[in-house]
């Protein structure tokens, strides 16, 4: 196996046009077990933190910018970026240990294609957009469209993400993300969610809700959005989120839970997402639901 | 296969070693440097006994492939101690018995010394979450974390006397 270093997203497109059986990676924390585990070596190993726009972070007055490669760490230490998204920060602070968010990223979390990477549900509800390279040059896709199944994604032989591109947030928006895990740390999430909601005088105008781990891949829950626009953020309006976050899961029956269980688990966290969110939105945050992100 | 030729800076010192394209950072260390004081627990990220830290922040030595380090500045267990006085953390170690067969102590100290250069004064939930990356099949946690926590508050008080006790990577 050999190891590459490209500086540049051209040299790396040259290079994996040169070795098909080539397999970027950037923090290698999903490409080291694996290969452990048995995975067929690839010929190459192409490195992506050697490409300085893979390793930046940067915003501008409508958007912000992360390198694919950048290593979340620097994310939860971003004190501008948890304040207009505290809910995407709070999913990449659940990944693994400090060890792990010393070095992983959120295109090797988004690629690797766990149904239960945690920060994918989060990257769905800010709409974020992956900007893609390959030899023929970039293309922007929704991340939503980026995992097609578990292991599986729909970049082709070749192309890989270059950084993710985030709209800064209109204002009265909140987001947030909470996971279910038999551990508080250190653990696979059994069920994610996460919300985010704009709010006008009190009533929803705008909401996107995304469930990870209780399908193939992460899924969107447009009954419980559309359950949620138009309405203020009441009891009834809540109920209804939960019921229809419930209906979409398609999950397994695995040792760390039954699909009954994850169908009633993700009715709560959509529930608690969008209750937080909603705090957030209208800058009420009481601050209770740091207890409940895992538990 | 061709061997890599590294150079980087390991606890102060210029360093060069050869390695093959996909040896671990780990391997690397113990066998081609010499510097066996980072453990091999699992080999997969979950138990912390090959912390290092790789130009500054903590990180599975198990999860780095060697020819990445060309060029970095890292502290292993063996650039704790400084001119032959343990680091407050070694000491605390020591005197609060916060070890038991000793293979995942050279990764709980780097782990520990990365929180305390970053938040010199942690509460012990901050300890217990910033060490939850290692893990202990012998000691329990408890003796460990109150150990961090002596060894920050010496730290302090060695600080506020007007010394350093320690300095940072
Ligand atoms: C101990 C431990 C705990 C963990 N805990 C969690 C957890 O709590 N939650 C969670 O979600 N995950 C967890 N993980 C999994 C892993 O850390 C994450 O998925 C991480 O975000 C992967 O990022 P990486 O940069 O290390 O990916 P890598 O291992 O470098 O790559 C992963 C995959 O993505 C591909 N890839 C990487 N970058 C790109 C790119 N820019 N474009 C195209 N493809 C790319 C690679 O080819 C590979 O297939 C854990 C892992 C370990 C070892
Ligand atoms: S050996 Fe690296 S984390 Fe266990
Ligand atoms: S002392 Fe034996 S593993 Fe911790």
């Amino acid at each position: 196996m050999d190891y590459l270093s490209p500086v540049s997203v051209e040299e790396a497109t040259t290079m994996l046009s040169q070795t098909p059986d080539a397999r970027v990676f950037a923090g290698a924390t999903d490409v080291i077990p694996q290969l452990r585990a048995g995975r067929p070596e690839p010929q190459a190993l192409v490195d992506l933190k050697g490409i300085e726009r893979l390793m930046a972070l940067s915003q501008s007055d409508g958007s912000w910018t992360i390198g694919a490669a950048v290593p979340t760490v620097r994310l939860t230490e971003s004190a501008e970026l948890r304040a207009e998204f505290p809910g995407l920060v709070e999913a990449v602070g659940l990944i693994g240990s400090d060890q792990i968010q010393s070095r992983c990223s959120l295109g090797g979390n988004l690629c690797n294609a766990s149904p239960a990477a945690d920060s994918v549900p989060a990257m769905i509800v800010n709409g974020m957009r992956a900007v893609v390279a390959s030899g023929s040059g970039t293309r922007t896709v929704p991340v939503a469209d980026i995992v097609t199944g578990p292991g599986s994604t729909s970049l082709a032989q070749g192309e890989f993400v270059v950084e993710f591109e985030l709209d800064r947030p209109p204002a009265n928006t909140g987001d947030a993300y909470l996971r279910m895990t038999p551990r508080t740390e250190m653990d696979i999430a059994i069920v994610g969610a996460s919300a985010r909601l704009t709010l006008d005088d009190g009533v929803c105008t705008a909401a996107t809700i995304a469930l990870g781990a209780v399908a193939p891949t992460a899924v969107r829950v447009p009954d419980a959005e559309a359950a949620l626009v138009g309405r203020p953020i009441d009891d009834e309006a809540l109920a209804a989120v939960a019921a229809a976050a419930s209906e979409a899961c398609n999950p397994i029956d695995d040792k760390r839970g039954t699909i009954a269980y994850r169908r009633q688990v993700a009715g709560v966290l959509a529930r608690r997402a969008v209750a937080t969110a909603a705090e957030r939105a209208s800058g009420r945050e009481t601050g209770e639901h740091r207890d409940g992100a895992s538990q | 296969m061709t061997r890599t030729h590294i150079t980087c800076t390991i606890n102060g010192d210029e360093v060069e070693f050869l390695c093959d394209q996909d040896e671990t950072l780990l391997d690397a260390l113990r066998d081609e440097v010499g510097l066996t004081g980072v453990k091999e627990g699992c080999g997969t990220g979950d138990c912390g006994a090959c912390s290092v830290l790789l130009d500054g922040r903590v990180t599975c030595a198990c999860l780095v492939f060697a020819p990445e380090v060309d060029g970095t500045t890292m502290v292993t267990v063996e650039g704790l101690a400084e001119a032959g006085q343990l680091h407050p953390l070694q000491q605390c170690f020591l005197e609060g018995a916060a070890l038991q067969c000793g293979v995942c102590t050279p990764g709980f100290l780097v782990a520990a010394k990365a929180l305390l250069d970053r938040n010199p004064d942690p509460t012990e939930t901050e300890v217990r979450y910033a060490l939850a990356g290692n893990l202990c099949r012998c000691t329990g946690y408890d003796k460990i974390i109150r150990a961090v926590l002596d060894a920050a508050a010496d730290m302090q008080t060695a600080t506020n006397g007007g010394s350093t006790a320690a300095t940072t990577a």
